[in-house]
């Protein structure tokens, strides 16, 4: 392979660098009206009266919007195919406040000072309600957050709004109580892990206008265009065909931009009043009134028999969705589904559990997707375990992990808000991971741990799985065009929200079509202009899209094979990207043939598109090692090294899928460490800022190591599986594991911060 | 009011409140490549050279920048192209919102620190946050172009 699997340098990245506009709000019309949301003070409130006169008398403001200008049809935010697996139970404006942050009203005005000041001259009268902020206490608590007899699931998620319930589930394979009876060793634990802030450095920001055929055009911050615009659609009752959503650089979104946020409004306004409008929004919007990690609790109850064998698996999960449901199902489900299949040979799995509402910022999807909360819970569990069979944690793992041509009856059980997919692992390389990060981190010499006097050294580990993309589900699809001079255009609507996904899809049709890069222009997600894609999540960009990609550039090889065969006059055209050569040894170069169908006879446009859907998703795999060294007088972690030797199948673009790693990593560590979202005791965010919320610096990360597996998926485009999302899944529980091999102290309760561990120290000693 | 000031060696004449932020005056006079990321003076993303020196202009008033010499990446772009270039040989561009602030600061970091170590180059560029990168393949990049006399 000349292109795949090289050095390719992103197509993009140079001129961004260098401060070319490319991102939502450089493009916004410089007079578009400034829409603010007056922000709810109050965790959970009725709003009984709203006083804007005075606010519309100020010279600038246009229009003061309240939950009275729109109809009362609910939807969610969450950004996913239809119907959605969350509960719909979101209105644009509501006359109920369910947490900070909230949007209780807004107004529109010339610029921001003016939006501002009408902002502090607005009353507003609230009957406040006891809200729910211990997501322990929600279920049956006397205050119902979603009381109002509109919301509703699109199909079964096991919704009880008048229980705080936004979704729960159950399975069950064989009968894990039994089993549990019959094993030797057994350990119950449970764990606790917080919500965590996106904290891409593009705010959320949206901005719109209407062109000169009179429909809506929205430029979006977003990682699903096309689901953006069904939603707005749906919410505003505007006709489909009037919108069009344009993606442009997006700068970062790790789950944070797949759902909705200031859109209604501001495709609202402008509709309505035909100008152009913006919405930026301040950070503060971004912790208190976006989306984060589900925190969740998880009880981990683990049974096997004497030599090690891991007989029983029994998973209980309560997961706060927050005020609204984006996402509750699926990203509780994944807490099973992609990480109880790593030990796939037990007798009995059991894996249950609720969902509830609180008045709490929502959660929504956030890289990982749960796979990052049942990782730390069931890896920490399963080191405990290993202590208490005294037995080595690698061989333990070695001895009960999923390997290569291996199932698990829960991939078709389990699947994202349904039943799954059932499937082989036809690329596993876990064992190979495993022995090789073992080399690179000097697991043998480190394992479990060296006092060096003021500090110890010590090592940890976890594997982990993802998967790729949502099969029978969300599809992705390019578009190829030849152009005069032999060059082709490729049009998708996948969502590079940074993740590099232009680049890659661009290699994979360099790749089939033997060119070079340069011969590739990539033009992606504008719902007018590029065939659909479910967007940017899930893991699927690579696999799902790539697949459409491939098909597609191999669909236009043949298309112009036709041609060549048709001008040289021959059955038998061979072609290597340049030039087509018939039997007789005649040519034609492409350059020509592109140029002759263009202009000079049998005038044609070469246009070719291409559609894929998964039929299965097949999980990267990874082990992860983590080299720390702890202060004994202040718990202080210092991070020496973190090894990560990954099986994502062909890596298309392998400097790119190592920053896919390299950045999981960091983003893991962080929750594993420090990141924390706080709040009040009445339900304010405490952490709603860079000072108050810390992610990890570059003087926090001293090195990453990662490295790939040889492995080939034949279901993916040129055996490539995905790599977004698997390097966020193990450092919390790799870190644990360190934690415990180098003092004895197992914490539970993430993040595990310096303070935690000095407690513990000291309560050690005490005892 | 009016301020006066050199932007990428131009001079420039600003219509502005005094309570206006160098940051917006600058967006809103095309200047793009300065992107507001966190309001508080923590990411970076904001930064411009005032007079040589890395500044975040969210929290410089444009009437502070009255007779200054402000560069933005524009200002500077056969140096960023180089750094791009060691960014794109090391994957260290992801969703480049930071980049264009980071290149900046990178070339007045190199201006001012003769041979710096990693850790003093941490040091340096400790207030420019990255969310996607995870910091390894842009310092990797960073150390290169340092290394490069060209």
């Amino acid at each position: 392979m000349k292109v795949v699997n090289n050095l390719t340098h992103s197509v993009d990245g140079l001129g961004i660098l260098k401060g070319r506009a490319a991102y939502t709000d450089d493009l916004a019309d410089k007079n578009s009206l400034i829409v603010k949301v007056l922000r709810s003070p109050h965790a959970y409130a009725k709003i009984v009266k709203i006083d804007s006169e005075e606010a519309l008398k100020l010279p600038g403001i246009e229009m003061v919007l309240t939950h009275k200008d729109f109809s009362r049809v609910p939807f969610t935010r969450a950004g996913q195919g239809y119907p959605e697996p969350s509960p719909h139970d979101k209105f644009v404006l509501d006359e109920y406040v369910r947490y900070v942050g909230d949007e209780v009203l807004a107004v529109v005005g010339s610029d921001l000072a003016v939006c501002e000041e009408a902002l502090a001259l607005i009353k507003v009268e609230y009957e406040l309600l006891e809200p729910v902020l211990d997501f322990e206490k929600a279920i049956d608590h006397k205050s119902i957050i979603h009381p109002e007899p509109e919301a509703h699931e699109m199909f079964p998620i096991g919704f009880e709004p008048l229980r705080n319930i936004a979704a729960s589930y159950h399975m069950h394979v064989g009968d894990v109580e039994k089993t549990l009876s019959e094993c030797d060793v057994v350990i119950e634990e449970t764990f606790f892990t917080q919500a965590q802030a996106h904290v891409m450095l593009e705010p959320h920001t949206v901005n719109a206008r209407m062109d000169y055929q009179e429909r809506l055009v929205i430029y979006n911050s977003t990682q699903t265009p096309y689901h953006m615009r069904r939603i707005i659609s749906q919410g505003l009752n505007i006709p489909l065909s009037k919108i069009r959503v344009i993606k442009p650089r997006v700068g970062g979104g790790f789950g944070g931009k797949q759902g909705i946020h200031g859109e209604m409004l501001v495709a609202y306004v402008t509709y309505k009043t035909g100008k152009a409008a913006k919405m930026v929004y301040t950070r503060k919007e971004v912790f208190e009134s976006s989306y984060t990690r589900h925190p969740m609790k998880m009880k981990v109850t683990l049974g096997a028999d004497k030599s090690g064998v891991l007989k029983a698996i029994d998973f209980h999960c309560l997961s706060d969705t927050g005020a609204y449901g984006e996402h509750a199902l699926t990203v509780f489900m994944v807490v099973g589904s992609k990480v109880l299949p790593l030990y796939n040979k037990v007798d009995s799995v059991r894996f249950y559990g609720d969902v509830v509402y609180t008045n709490h910022t929502p959660a929504g999807a956030y890289r990982g997707y749960g796979a990052i909360q049942g990782n730390f819970a069931l890896e920490s569990a399963v080191d405990m375990l290993c202590v208490k069979l005294g037995m080595n944690p690698i061989e333990f793992r070695q001895l009960n992990m999923m390997k290569e041509t291996e199932t698990s009856p829960i991939f078709e059980i389990m699947g994202e808000g349904t039943a799954g997919t059932a499937m082989i692992m036809e690329t596993c390389k876990l064992e190979e991971c495993v022995e090789k990060g073992m080399k690179l981190i000097d697991w043998n010499d480190k394992y479990p741990s060296k006092d060096m006097g003021n500090k110890i050294k010590s090592v940890g580990m976890a594997i982990a799985m993802q998967g790729s993309g949502i099969p029978y589900i969300d599809m992705g699809s390019a578009t190829i065009k030849l152009n005069d001079d032999g060059f082709y255009n490729l049009l998708v609507g996948a969502t590079d929200i940074g993740q590099g996904s232009d680049t890659v899809l661009a290699q994979i049709a360099a790749e089939v079509l033997m060119t070079t890069m340069d011969k590739i222009v990539i033009y992606s997600s504008d719902t007018d202009l590029t065939p659909f894609d479910c967007g940017a999540y899930a893991s699927s960009t690579t696999y799902v899209s790539g697949n459409a990609v491939f098909k597609a550039a191999n669909d236009m090889l043949e298309a112009i094979l036709v041609e060549a065969r048709r001008i040289l006059k021959s059955k038998e055209v061979e072609f290597d990207g340049v030039l087509f050569t018939n039997e007789l040894g005649e040519t034609i170069s492409l350059i020509d043939l592109s140029n002759e169908i263009t202009y000079s006879e049998d005038q044609k446009q070469l246009s070719v598109t291409s559609s894929y859907v998964g039929h299965k998703s097949p999980p990267p795999f990874m082990a992860g090692f983590i080299e720390i060294d702890i202060d004994k007088e202040t718990g202080e972690v210092d991070i020496v090294n973190y090894v990560s030797v990954v099986d994502c199948g062909t890596t298309i673009n392998p400097k790119l899928a190592e920053g896919q790693v390299d950045g999981g990593i960091v983003q893991g560590l962080g929750m594993a460490m420090f990141e924390n979202v706080q709040y009040s005791k009445k339900g304010a965010l405490i952490s709603n800022s860079l000072m108050t919320y810390k992610i990890p610096t570059r003087v926090d990360i001293n090195n990453l190591t990662t490295v790939f597996v040889d492995s080939y998926e034949e279901s993916g485009p040129f055996g490539a599986k995905s790599v977004g999302e698997i390097g966020i899944d193990t450092p919390p529980a790799a870190l644990a594991n360190a934690v415990y091999n180098a003092l004895g102290i197992r914490i539970k309760t993430l993040p595990i911060t310096a303070e935690k561990i000095l407690l513990a120290i000291k309560a050690k000693e005490r005892n | 009011m009016k301020i006066k000031m050199t932007v990428n060696n131009q001079v420039k004449i600003f219509e502005c409140e005094p309570s206006d932020y160098l940051l917006d005056t600058l967006r809103n006079n095309n200047y793009v490549s300065v992107r507001r990321g966190c309001d508080t003076t923590n990411c970076g993303v904001c930064t411009v050279l005032m007079d040589g020196k890395p500044v975040p202009s969210c929290s410089v008033l444009t009437v502070q920048a009255e007779g200054k010499q402000i560069t933005t990446v524009e200002g500077i772009q056969e140096e960023a192209e180089k750094i791009g270039n060691y960014f794109g040989e090391e994957g260290a561009d992801q969703c480049g919102y930071c980049n264009p602030s980071l290149a900046l600061t990178v070339y007045a970091m190199k201006k001012e620190l003769v041979n710096p170590t990693i850790k003093e180059v941490k040091k340096y560029l400790v207030g420019n946050l990255c969310r996607c990168t995870g910091y390894i393949s842009q310092e990797r990049a960073i150390m290169k172009y340092l290394g490069d006399k060209s």
